[in-house]
């Protein structure tokens, strides 16, 4: 496919992992925000082309994975109704609330239905005057304009069976949170290019300055990935700090006037827990008083907190990049795919999901770009 | 979730309303319906770069050889 193959070549992988080692000369350790980044890296082998003086470090951009155990709760409470089709992306359905999940539920007899498009739900609520069709809006900068958009559609045309579950989060105050932490290790970031096709990278530029780090906006296949840290090690080895856009085909410096608009017609920054990392300052999106009859938990009522059982999960250290998934003692063992017991082990994003299919067996070549089938 | 696909646009369906304009857009044969209400300048046979039936962003043909060319210079220079 065009804008896709010819960044997965393996000759071009060689160039670029021999200019890296070219201009490196001391340890570094770089964090890779985005979980579909990490899934290419191991996917593709991206770590093991570099010196081994360079460090990944995978973080916390994996929004089912931070999605708040209360509100995977609350979605099933809502979800087990008989008067609703519950609509999620496909990634949510294994996601382990407290006691269960969409899967199980869907399983009892719920209508949960998977769908591409937050659209896809707005149609299924005109087709459906007789039900309560709920959407479970899950993501970052990048999927808000989107929801914000069914919502938009829903109001213009009077739909009153419509409603989201928000759990929209916001990248840059979580970028923040990690560097401010004591135990801070990032000394460069790789950025997620999506979110900034839609926000831009302003909002980074006082992010780099302030903490002395570099900030490469980076795409998402393998020559992508390291050509940003080609270009954030570059900014190392020289002392310097700034954004530096190498996501340029699909990411210009003020982002997408449109979908910004849209997703301040329709939401309000708010501040929101992180499943395993804390409450983040203004790291959330909620809907604006205007929209909020499209709000599902005004609609339906607040959930009663249930009390969360103790797990073995460490979700929170791995999100933070403070352990790799194959040092969490349940790893591949009591949790798996299958018999998930967090969201890393579930999203096409998490971390622990991308070691189970791809790192589970010890690499078959060092030195070359290699597709990991899972 | 930020998964985003980059796809060719076959044919628009032209709105009044720029809130409510979309495409037929194809990935690699696959062809889906997809809003165009953030790419309001994308035109037939651009790509553009798609997330959850929204497009992002549409692609910059030049911009996306300069990692190549960034290559050739760099190889270039260390020769
Ligand atoms: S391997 Fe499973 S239990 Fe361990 S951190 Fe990952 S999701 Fe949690």
């Amino acid at each position: 496919m065009k804008f896709v193959d010819e960044y997965r070549g393996k000759d071009a992988a060689a160039r670029m992992a021999a200019a890296i080692a070219q201009v490196t000369t001391r340890p570094w350790t770089i964090m890779e925000i985005c979980g579909g980044q990490t899934h290419a890296i191991v996917k593709y082998g991206v770590d093991r082309l570099l010196p081994d003086t360079i460090t990944l470090i995978h973080g916390p951009g994996c929004p089912v994975c931070v999605t708040p155990v209360e509100l995977i709760d609350k979605a099933l409470e809502i979800a087990a109704l008989p008067e609703v089709i519950f609509c999620s992306f496909g990634d949510m359905l294994r996601v382990p609330g407290s006691h269960s999940d969409l899967l199980a539920v869907k399983a009892n007899g719920g209508d949960v239905r998977i769908v591409y498009a937050p659209l896809d739900a707005v149609k299924l609520a005109q087709r459906h005057p007789e039900k309560q069709v709920v959407f479970f809006a899950v993501g970052f900068e990048t999927t808000a304009p989107a929801t914000a958009l069914a919502v938009l559609q829903a109001s213009r045309l009077n739909i009153t069976n419509f409603s989201m579950l928000v759990a929209h989060v916001r990248v840059p105050p979580a970028m923040e949170a990690i560097l401010a932490a004591p135990h801070n290790q990032v000394q460069g970031f790789l950025a997620a290019g999506h979110v900034c096709t839609v926000m831009g990278y302003t909002e980074y530029e006082p992010l780099a300055q302030r903490y002395r780090t570099p900030i490469i906006v980076t795409g998402f296949e393998p020559l992508d990935i390291l050509h940003g840290i080609y270009l954030c090690v570059k900014q190392l080895e020289a002392g310097r700090a700034s954004v530096e856009n190498q996501y340029a085909r699909a990411v210009r410096r003020e982002g997408s006037r449109e979908a910004q608009q849209l997703i301040s017609e329709v939401f309000e920054v708010t501040h929101r827990q992180w499943r395993g990392l804390g409450a983040i300052t203004d790291s959330g999106l909620g809907l604006r008083e205007r929209y909020a009859g499209f709000d599902t938990v005004r609609r339906f009522g607040a959930a009663a907190p249930g009390a969360t059982t103790p797990t073995e999960c460490i979700s929170g250290l791995v999100l933070q990049g403070v352990k790799k998934p194959q040092e969490c003692p349940a790893f591949g063992k009591r949790c798996t795919p299958e018999q998930p017991l967090g969201a890393p082990m579930v999203s096409t994003e998490g971390a622990c999901a991308a070691y189970y299919r791809y790192r589970r067996s010890p690499p078959h070549s060092r030195a070359t770009l290699q597709e990991t089938k899972p | 979730m930020c998964l985003a696909v980059p796809g060719k646009i076959l044919s628009i369906t032209d709105e009044d309303d720029a809130l409510l304009r979309s495409a037929r857009v194809s990935f690699g044969g696959i062809v889906k319906e997809i809003s165009l209400a953030g790419v309001p300048e994308a035109k037939l046979g651009d790509y553009v770069i798609v997330h959850a039936g929204f497009a992002l962003a549409r692609l910059d043909e030049q911009e996306a050889q300069r990692v190549f060319t960034t290559l050739q210079q760099m190889e270039g220079s260390s020769r």
